[in-house]
């Protein structure tokens, strides 16, 4: 085993650093009392308060907050289906192309995205809104999430939903009973990943939406571009610690399960014995 | 039946709002810009039957690819944007190296949390991320400050909507697409392999270089993909933290599109920085492949 060197504590030390002072500085000048963002005024929470009171914002939240819902839901039931199809289905016609459009939206520029499916909505005479951004949202989560759920796949045993088939079951009970289960924690992570996606997306919102409908990353675009402000940091603040509340209960919960499947496993090799 | 649902609703669906849209990119490129509603020339007529396809078609031209051409504002952000993703992917490597080494190092029980560190900004917004450099590095900012406080500099540095702030929110954000794929590579590494170098005579500096750096590099050119390809047709980080002179293709295709409203251009402006994407996509592509293919 290789010493842990001074020289790896110090990059980490550093590296963690630069990861994580901005961040840090953000949510420590959201409680300044001043409105000049960078003079320390002493400790105040009103700022809070303005962005409570701000219907703007919280109009934004909440229009922001439904198109994730949507969104990630239909992302998580198209990307599933998709990833069933490339695991699965084995050769069909446009075989190769559907592969292609899967894994191009992940490294398609979000402008281009933006730009292609307003174009296309304009095409078609729909009026942009709501629903516009659903679609748009809809259509680059289901590629991630389909190269999450393909990755468990990839790894299941197929022969156990066979065996379900033998048993009587219909293909569809086979899929819900044994294969839903079994990928149900990559199905749940590709909606975790959709849903983030979605709250965190400015440039395809900011495209697809129209002026009837603004999303929070757009209400924050319009108002940073006009510099640092005391109710962003407010807002900012609020989101880093849902984010990390989230991301951190739920690697324990993963932990907790996966100490739990060791445990059952070592059980059930014991009573192989 | 139920297969071939299963393969057509995902499949329609990827057809009409992925290839459909990029299609009516394609053909507003070749199209006139217009005071119209919509605001480019021709639109196809089918009522009109056979003759107004062809006379649609005989109106499309390539004058929108030949004006990109002729004004050098679009080859400088081309290549500029090149000169920004490429610097900032070099950047990148060189913070995110020796984190991902140092990771890959620590003690056995650290690594999980620390793999949580560095996936955790990856989960908060992207926006608010970059916006944080601001207050940071504006003028009056906290860096300036802290470096006057300690007599450092007399004058606040100038760095906030330079390039050089663009470079610093690139890093930033790009950080943890970095050291993922290079510390999953360093933690495969067999570490008898070193021995065996240094007992053979190599000093630890160049078993580094003979044996750290060629075993790990399936994991940097990884990571160096993954900054390149989406620095490239970044909008976000050089519109708040760049200046006016920072050129990126995605800002001017943002511009072109809703302060010029000129369509046509805005289209084909997207469709030469895809051609461009075509390129490092393939080759990442390739090295993923031979990823997967070592792995068995």
């Amino acid at each position: 085993m290789r010493r842990f060197s001074w020289f790896n504590a110090t990059s980490l030390t550093l590296g963690f650093a630069f990861l994580y002072l901005p961040m840090v500085i953000l949510v420590i000048y959201s409680f300044n009392k001043s409105k000049l963002v960078t003079v320390w005024a002493g400790f105040s929470t009103k700022w809070y308060g303005e962005l409570l009171n701000n219907d703007a914002f919280l109009d934004a939240a909440w229009v922001t907050i439904k198109v994730a819902v949507l969104s990630s839901t239909f992302a998580t039931v198209l990307g599933t289906m998709a990833a069933l199809v490339l695991i699965r289905s084995g050769r069909f016609f446009g075989r190769t192309l559907f592969s292609g459009m899967i894994y191009a939206p992940l490294v398609m520029p979000e402008v281009i995205t933006g730009l292609s499916l307003l174009l296309l909505f304009i095409g078609i005479g729909l009026d942009r809104g709501v629903i516009t951004i659903v679609l748009a949202h809809t259509t680059f989560a289901m590629c991630y999430v389909s190269v999450v759920v393909s990755s468990r796949l990839v790894s299941f045993d197929q022969s156990l939903e066979e065996a379900a088939l033998d048993l009587g079951c219909s293909p569809f009970q086979a899929f819900r009973l044994v294969t839903l289960p079994i990928i149900a924690p990559a199905v749940i992570s590709g909606w975790l990943l959709a849903f983030t996606l979605s709250l965190d997306d400015l440039v395809i919102a900011s495209f697809t939406a129209g002026p009837s409908a603004t999303t929070l990353p757009m209400k924050i675009w319009s108002s940073v571009r006009l510099g640092v402000s005391p109710e962003i940091n407010a807002l900012s603040t609020l989101m880093i610690g849902i984010v990390a509340i989230g991301v951190i209960s739920a690697s324990l919960i993963s932990k907790r399960s996966a100490i739990q499947q060791q445990r059952d496993e070592r059980a059930a090799e014991r009573s192989d014995d | 039946m139920r297969r071939f649902a299963l393969i057509a609703v995902p499949y329609l669906w990827l057809l009409a709002l992925f290839l459909v849209p990029f299609v009516i990119v394609l053909k507003i490129s070749l199209s006139d810009s217009a005071l119209a509603i919509p605001p480019y020339l021709p639109t196809l007529d089918l009522k009109a039957g056979w003759s107004g396809i062809t006379e649609f078609f005989s109106q499309l031209d390539f004058e929108n690819f030949v004006w990109l051409t002729e004004d050098d504002l679009y080859w400088k952000a081309y290549l500029s944007s090149l000169k920004i993703a490429l610097v900032s992917t070099v950047l990148t490597l060189a913070v995110g190296f020796p984190i991902a080494y140092g990771m890959a190092r620590a003690p056995q029980h650290w690594r999980a949390t620390l793999l949580l560190l560095v996936i955790l900004p990856f989960w908060t917004s992207f926006l608010i991320r970059v916006y944080s450099w601001m207050g940071i590095l504006s003028q009056e900012g906290y860096l300036n400050q802290f470096l006057m406080g300690i007599g450092l500099i007399n004058e606040p540095l100038i760095i906030l909507n330079t390039n050089v702030a663009v470079y610093i929110g690139i890093v930033y954000t790009y950080l943890p697409f970095m050291i993922l794929p290079i510390y999953s590579a360093l933690e495969k590494l067999d570490e008898s392999l070193l021995e065996a170098a240094e007992d053979l005579g190599c000093s630890r500096m160049s078993a580094f270089w003979l044996v750290t750096v060629p075993l790990s590099k399936q994991g940097i050119i990884a990571g160096s993909f993954l900054v390149f390809i989406p620095t490239l047709g970044e909008f976000v980080i050089p519109s708040l933290l760049g200046g006016s002179k920072t050129l990126m293709i995605g800002k001017i295709l943002w511009e072109e599109f809703f302060s010029n409203r000129d369509w046509p251009v805005a289209s084909a402006v997207a469709v030469i920085l895809l051609l461009i994407l075509v390129i490092p996509i393939i080759l990442f592509q390739r090295n993923e492949q031979k990823q997967r293919e070592a792995e068995g």
